[in-house]
């Protein structure tokens, strides 16, 4: 049926037609809800049934659980900050969430489709659909609190520096999603980190409370940063009702997604374990230093690895096919040290009370490197072997 | 008279300006492209102080062409260059402290600007001195021009100011609007610079 209905109106965007300004986006939407129809004409080649498409809409719907429990989370948070816990229902926590997160996704969405959109129109190409998963996964790493147009200023900034200017999706050395948040982060410090922006305050649409102005709530880390003790008790930070960007709190709803995308093999259980690893190996260092001032240092490292972003970096950042190494030895190094540099960052450096970002950033333009190391060396062996 | 504006020292004149810019297309003098640009003030000065220098250490340099031996042209270039910077620094302190201290370190360092050393070399040693005057200063403007457009974009949205007056209005600020944090880091000079190199490429290519 719906096939019908497009070649219905295909002539409309064909060359000369009335609508041929929007032929990208109808290729786009065509290519989205069935298979492409082109298949390539020259020599022999093998098709997968899954493309790069279907491929970013699996992991859209891995991080369905953990957007829906970030929803019920802010609904949460704000009435925890309202003191009417007892008075909310949770569904009415929900859909307070749903409120709020849905003009961020829409914003994100409309900003950076609007923008591949007009790319792909004037270089007469189609749309590149890695925005998909980077249009969600924007509002999900923000704090709940950041403005729109700093959001839509992000994203714009996002896509046509992280990834237009190298040439699209697939071309990028960075994560498009993590270098949005790390401009807002380095942009408007105040409206990214500290202890003001981690719980809605308004109410909206007749949903949820007002808080009173100057409530504030740091995440753990911030607290810890802060040099005071953390006392949430262990089973929060894995269930995940505490303050936080949206998608990061809770290590039950990303393991969900993380099982998702290792079964159907789309993310690698290299990268994503090595992580945890290379994380766990340098808290556990960390504590056994005896840096008694430092309270990140103090933190156990089983407790490092479920608060923050790290959970979520590891498992949706870090195994992004395009910015992550290759080689299968080379993801274990990239994701060891990916997980090495979060932990040093955040423990390390008092300003930075998160290194996810920082570390996964920092590891992508490595990436290459990393690769190159292992394709020489597998070269060099087999050269060798001819030798003899 | 008219043959000191011939078209081929008219050319001289503005190829740096645009065509052949120091800074877009010849990509040199881009530390302190990016170290002094946080504001407009400043990036105004840098910017006529590198012209002025680079206008008289080239006709120095082209008045002296002829009897520098060859193998000492390069310690000879720096001393004229040296002195110069020497003497703009004493009048920046002079009659714009402010600035100069916010200049700090980087009117010493247009000392080792490329920019200058590239000219003498590459101009200078070869042509005469009002050739050289008008390349000196077709450069430094080429340098200081791109210094501005660099400083204004930094400094409004970075600050909300130009020239340390507020232009953004208050309304605005209680509306939501907030200075970006990014702006007043170099990288995002390095970003601006990209951007203008990407602009004027692509109106030169369409010529």
């Amino acid at each position: 049926m719906v096939k019908k209905y497009l070649d219905k109106i295909r002539p409309n965007f064909e060359e000369g037609g009335k609508l041929s300004a929007f032929r990208s986006v109808f290729d786009g939407m065509e290519t989205f809800l069935l298979v492409p129809n082109a298949t390539s004409r020259v020599g022999v080649s093998i098709h997968d049934a899954i493309d790069s498409k279907r491929i970013m809409s699996f992991v859209v719907i891995a991080l369905l659980p953990a957007l829906l429990f970030g929803m019920y989370n802010i609904g949460y948070q704000n009435a925890a900050a309202a003191g009417m816990l007892e008075q909310t229902s949770f569904i009415e926590m929900f859909f307070y969430g749903l409120l709020v997160m849905l003009p961020r996704i829409i914003v994100s969405y409309g900003v950076g489709l609007g923008i591949e959109f007009v790319v792909a129109q004037w270089k007469k190409e189609e749309i590149q659909e890695g925005y998909l998963v980077s249009g969600l996964l924007i509002p999900m790493i923000c704090p709940v609190s950041t403005p729109l147009w700093m959001m839509a200023l992000a994203v714009a900034f996002a896509v046509i520096f992280a990834k237009e200017i190298y040439g699209g999706t697939g071309m990028n050395i960075f994560n498009p999603a993590l270098i949005a948040r790390a401009f807002l982060f380095f942009a408007y410090p105040t409206s990214m980190s500290g202890d003001a922006c981690w719980v809605a305050t308004e109410s909206f649409c007749g949903l949820g409370h007002n808080v009173v102005d100057g409530f504030t709530a740091a995440t753990p880390l911030g607290i810890a940063a802060a040099g005071q003790a953390v006392n949430f008790a262990e089973t929060s930070t894995f269930v995940g009702l505490i303050p936080g960007s949206v998608g990061e709190t809770s290590v039950i709803a990303i393991a969900i997604g993380a099982a998702l995308l290792l079964v159907t093999k789309i993310a690698s259980w290299r990268t994503m374990g090595s992580v945890f690893v290379g994380g766990a190996v340098v808290a556990w260092l960390f504590n056994i230093a005896g840096m008694e001032t430092n309270v990140v240092a103090n933190i156990p490292w089983y407790e490092h690895l479920a608060t923050g972003g790290f959970c979520f970096g590891a498992v949706f950042m870090a195994t992004d096919p395009v910015t992550s190494a290759r080689t299968e030895k080379g993801q274990f190094i990239y994701g060891f040290l990916i997980g090495v540099v979060a932990i040093t960052v955040r423990v390390l450096n008092p300003g930075y009370p998160e290194g996810m970002m920082l570390a996964i950033l920092l590891m992508n333009m490595f990436a290459p490197l990393i690769d190159y190391v292992f394709v020489q060396r597998n070269i060099n062996m087999r050269l060798n072997r001819v030798k003899k | 008279m008219s043959q000191l504006f011939s078209k081929e020292n008219k050319e001289i004149f503005s190829s740096p300006l645009n065509l052949n810019n120091p800074v877009t297309v010849q990509v040199l003098g881009i530390c302190s492209a990016l170290a002094v640009t946080v504001q407009l003030e400043p990036a105004i000065v840098m910017g006529l102080s590198v012209t002025v220098i680079t206008a008289f250490a080239n006709v120095i340099i082209s008045l002296l062409r002829k009897t520098v031996p060859n193998r000492i042209r390069i310690i000879v270039q720096l001393v004229v260059v040296a002195t110069l910077v020497t003497l703009v620094s004493q009048v920046l302190k002079a009659y714009a402290y402010d600035v100069s201290v916010q200049l700090s370190v980087y009117v010493g360092l247009i000392i080792t600007n490329c920019i200058l050393m590239g000219r003498l070399e590459a101009f200078a040693m070869q042509n005469g001195p009002w050739a050289s005057f008008l390349d000196g200063v077709g450069s430094g403007l080429g340098y200081a021009w791109i210094l501005v457009a660099v400083g204004f974009v930094r400094e409004l949205f970075g600050a909300g100011t130009l020239l340390g007056i507020q232009v953004i209005p208050d309304v605005c600020y209680e509306w939501g609007y907030a200075n970006n944090g990014m702006m007043t880091m170099p990288a995002m000079a390095l970003i601006i610079v990209g951007c203008i190199i990407w602009a004027t490429r692509a109106i030169n290519d369409k010529k």
